[in-house]
């Protein structure tokens, strides 16, 4: 391999990692849901397109750096994702694992066609000057905004990190997805902690959907194609399994990346399936089996 | 202290309890066995808001306790001991003794009361960094027990803590739940394990089918000629 095509292959590989942090970001929770609730939610890519439309609505309404967007984006996730929990998942009763597929399912249609009634179909960007330079960083050039979203991807699953093991709050999250019965024993009022975990997930998504927002166009079904990801992402690195998110997200991104580069580009999104097939054939239990720390 | 009248349980269609009355006095240990599917557990169930009782009530200091969720009543200072331990196995021995003292009440004497826990059971201490899923059954048991402690409770309810021990650790268990009376807790203990119950109890329920068939001062039913018959026999 020659200097040119070393730095072709780190160029690549680079942008793939940071692609694949937003992934991570993604996927992380899907599989905090998951992990707490045994709810696989449907509607996880359209949580997404929220925060990307969020942040499309105030550029247009009040020219708000995208960015900036987090400060509403990420509360609204939340919130919405708290009500959605306590409102609707909470009443389905004993058969949630069958049912719960159904309500985000509908979940999910309901807002790409709230989003297609509001926005219309087509695809919209926006038209920030930054979108298209770049930063030289050892030989690879990165735009900046996917060096903000790898940034930001750091700083929420750090956050979350320090959430789930250096606070009360996180202890009583962990000890729900173990054991329910225990921690309700134990006073803690396990309604109210999967309203807050479904309120992160969704957070998450919607975080995810802004820092996309400068790198993408935005339309109503912008997140199918995502749900997907976030799937291939917890399937890759376990379900419920968080640092296996992490990295599943990076492994999905830099396939991606490189099977752009080096394969064609037309297949992009199906390096990550034919991935996802093989980890399902050959280690169904994800990545890194049963050994690690779950939730 | 905790009083049960006249209580019926049904899951569904299948009616488990036919109107059993017992109660706790403070400071009591007292013993609720029987045989498998006695409904022993069931009435448990319904004192610490796991389940509701079609009639009859669950009072805890003239409160009545149906219809209140769990994390309430343990709020209430009633601490239940639940049946297989339910601990965070992946979570370390003291992360589960710290859970135990979730509540806000409990949050000031946090410090004092994982030291107790540790001076009650030694061998805790030497674990605390293990994973709870990586101790044995008695000591995970003792960990539960540890656990409930932490919430500061007036009330232990005791959910077959002797439970897939061994027959020597099932004795060493017996002999904790004993000692609990001296740091002043009233407990409520369902077992099948007729035999050690009585060593240690005050008073004893026997249920059978739903129904109490027996009651009586422990010592005073270990000479029972039914109780012998039905549960000590040689």
């Amino acid at each position: 391999m020659d200097s040119a095509q070393l730095t072709a292959f780190t160029q690549t590989l680079a942008q793939g990692l940071l692609t694949g942090g937003l992934y991570a970001l993604i996927g992380t929770g899907l599989s905090l849901i998951f992990g707490v609730m045994k709810v696989i939610n449907f509607a996880h890519g359209d949580f997404l397109a929220i925060g990307m439309f969020i942040t499309l609505a105030l550029f247009r309404a009040f020219h708000l750096d995208p960015y900036l967007s987090l400060l509403v984006a990420a509360p609204v996730g939340f919130a919405l994702g708290y009500a959605i929990q306590r409102f609707v998942l909470a009443r389905l009763g004993d058969r949630l694992s069958e049912a719960s597929m159904l309500a985000t399912l509908g979940l999910g249609l309901i807002i790409s066609n709230t989003l297609l009634l509001t926005f219309g179909a087509q695809p919209q960007n926006i038209n920030v000057p930054y979108a298209i330079q770049t930063v030289q960083l050892g030989g690879v050039q990165l735009s900046i905004p996917l060096i903000v979203a790898g940034l930001g991807t750091l700083a929420s699953i750090g956050g979350l990190n320090y959430l789930l093991y250096r606070t009360e709050l996180g202890r009583a999250i962990r000890a729900t997805a173990q054991n329910p019965l225990g921690a309700e024993l134990q006073g803690v009022k396990t309604t109210n902690i999967q309203a807050i975990v479904f309120g992160l997930g969704v957070a998450f998504a919607a975080i995810a959907g802004v820092l996309l927002m400068p790198l993408l166009y935005a339309f109503p079904t912008v997140g199918e194609n995502y749900t997907t990801k976030a799937f291939i992402v917890t399937v890759l690195g376990g379900l419920g399994n968080l640092p296996g998110a992490v990295v599943g997200g990076l492994v999905l991104g830099g396939i991606e990346s490189l099977g752009a580069f080096y394969i064609s580009n037309n297949y992009r999104d199906a390096y990550g399936l034919v991935a996802f097939l093989l980890v399902l054939l050959l280690k169904p239990e994800g990545l890194f089996g049963k050994t690690v720390k779950r939730v | 202290m905790l009083d049960v009248r006249d209580l019926e349980v049904a899951y569904g269609e299948v009616q488990v309890v036919f109107g059993v009355s017992l109660h706790v006095d403070k400071g009591e240990l007292v013993g609720l066995v029987g045989g498998n599917g006695s409904g022993k557990s069931t009435i448990l169930r319904v004192v610490s808001g796991m389940l509701r009782a079609r009639a009859g009530a669950a009072e805890y200091r003239g409160q009545n306790l149906n219809g209140v969720p769990p994390h309430r009543i343990t709020e209430m200072k009633v601490a239940h001991v639940p049946m297989g331990r339910q601990l965070f196995g992946q979570m370390t021995v003291e992360e589960n003794l710290l859970m135990g003292a979730y509540l806000p009440r409990t949050k000031a004497n946090r410090a004092a009361n994982l030291q107790k826990v540790y001076d009650f059971f030694p061998r805790l201490t030497e674990k605390r960094l293990s994973p709870a899923a990586a101790l044995s059954g008695g000591e995970q048991q003792m960990v539960a027990i540890g656990r409930a402690l932490m919430s500061e409770p007036e009330v232990l309810l005791m959910d077959e803590p002797s439970l897939g021990l061994a027959p020597l650790v099932v004795s060493e268990v017996m002999r904790v739940i004993g000692s609990l009376r001296e740091l002043g807790l009233t407990v409520l203990l369902v077992e099948q394990n007729v035999r050690q119950v009585l060593k240690v109890t005050d008073r004893t329920y026997v249920l059978e089918l739903g129904k109490l068939v027996k009651e009586g001062r422990s010592a005073d039913l270990m000479g029972d000629p039914d109780i012998i018959k039905a549960y000590l026999g040689v």
